[in-house]
């Protein structure tokens, strides 16, 4: 197992081997660093903490400081931990780029998707809505009975309605790797990930 | 330059020959057939260009054999090994949807001097 912080660049075209047009996301993974390893004996089980994206010293917390002083490193905005299969290889402080992956891969990539707000349950739960005609005025996208009458006297729990959607973590699985350019820093995953361009992912190789 | 466009310059054409909507060109299209590859030919007008970047089509219509033929392709595809210029059209229009309801002598364009 191994992953990497990434930032969303943006969605494209890319022409594949046979020549054929493939929607692409186009995200910047690394340079990640290593802040902390965890172990067995000292915390209770195996785990990479990586950190990615610089962040001003001032903007960060004398405790968290000291953590980053610890690997040599600047501060950080983002810290996660991985389970990587050669943290014993790993020492504080390397750096982690794109070309820990290659091409053909499939990964998993979360995010936190746009928020939608408060939506209907037409678009948060894909409901069909009401009839437009043979004379209905106010059902076009109603969510119709939430349930029976004087047995049970209330609604489930549970219930499918309107609320707030998206903002939530989200994870895709089983993306394809279609390109990794390795000066850059850039990976180039074959259909859509969560969340706003710019918005920061964790790609993860099982 | 954001990241994105700089990807798609790299991946653009650059020994494409300046045409229009009303050029009629002829464009050579790679077939895979199983494993064997050929090249086809497909000649016509230039009805439309649209997008930019690595997204840019391009519309040719022909007429053959009575029936109206038009493929919609990508202007930065590897699949398309040549694009020559055969005639370059005089027209008022960047696009020229209105060829699709004339038949016969009304089609035609009148050439650029």
């Amino acid at each position: 197992m191994k992953g990497l912080l990434a930032k969303k660049i943006g969605v494209t075209n890319f022409f594949d081997q046979n020549g054929d047009s493939v929607a692409i996301t186009v995200v910047e993974a690394g340079p990640c660093y290593v802040t902390q390893i965890k172990t067995i004996e000292k915390d209770g089980y195996n785990a990479v903490q990586i950190g990615f994206l610089p962040k001003k010293k001032k903007h960060t917390t004398k405790p968290l400081l000291n953590h980053f002083t610890k690997a040599d490193l600047e501060p950080l905005k983002v810290l996660k931990e991985f389970k990587y299969d050669n943290y014993k290889e790993l020492n504080l402080g390397d750096v982690l780029k794109a070309d820990i992956f290659s091409v053909g891969e499939k990964v998993n990539v979360s995010g936190i998707s746009k928020g939608k707000g408060f939506a209907g349950v037409v678009k948060r739960h894909k409901f069909k809505g009401g009839p437009k005609s043979h004379g209905q005025s106010d059902r076009v996208r109603a969510p119709g009975s939430l349930g029976q009458s004087s047995f049970p006297s209330r609604v489930y729990k549970g219930l499918k309605m309107a609320g707030r959607m998206g903002n939530s973590g989200v994870t895709i699985k089983n993306l394809e790797i279609l390109k990794v350019e390795t000066d850059k820093n850039l990976i180039f995953i074959k259909g859509g990930v969560p969340g706003p361009n710019k918005g920061i992912l964790e790609i993860v190789k099982r | 330059m954001d990241k994105l466009s700089e990807i798609a310059i790299e991946n653009i054409k650059k020994d494409i020959p300046e045409f229009n909507s009303g050029d009629t060109v002829s464009v050579h299209v790679k077939i895979i057939e199983g494993d064997k590859e050929r090249t086809q030919i497909f000649k016509g007008t230039v009805i439309q260009r649209k997008g930019s970047g690595i997204n840019e089509t391009f519309t040719v219509r022909k007429v053959s054999h009575g029936v109206g033929v038009e493929r919609i392709l990508l202007l930065h595809s590897p699949k398309i090994s040549k694009i020559s210029v055969l005639k370059r059209g005089k027209v008022r229009r960047a696009k020229l949807f209105y060829l699709r309801k004339l038949k016969g002598k009304a089609t035609k364009i009148k050439e650029k001097k």
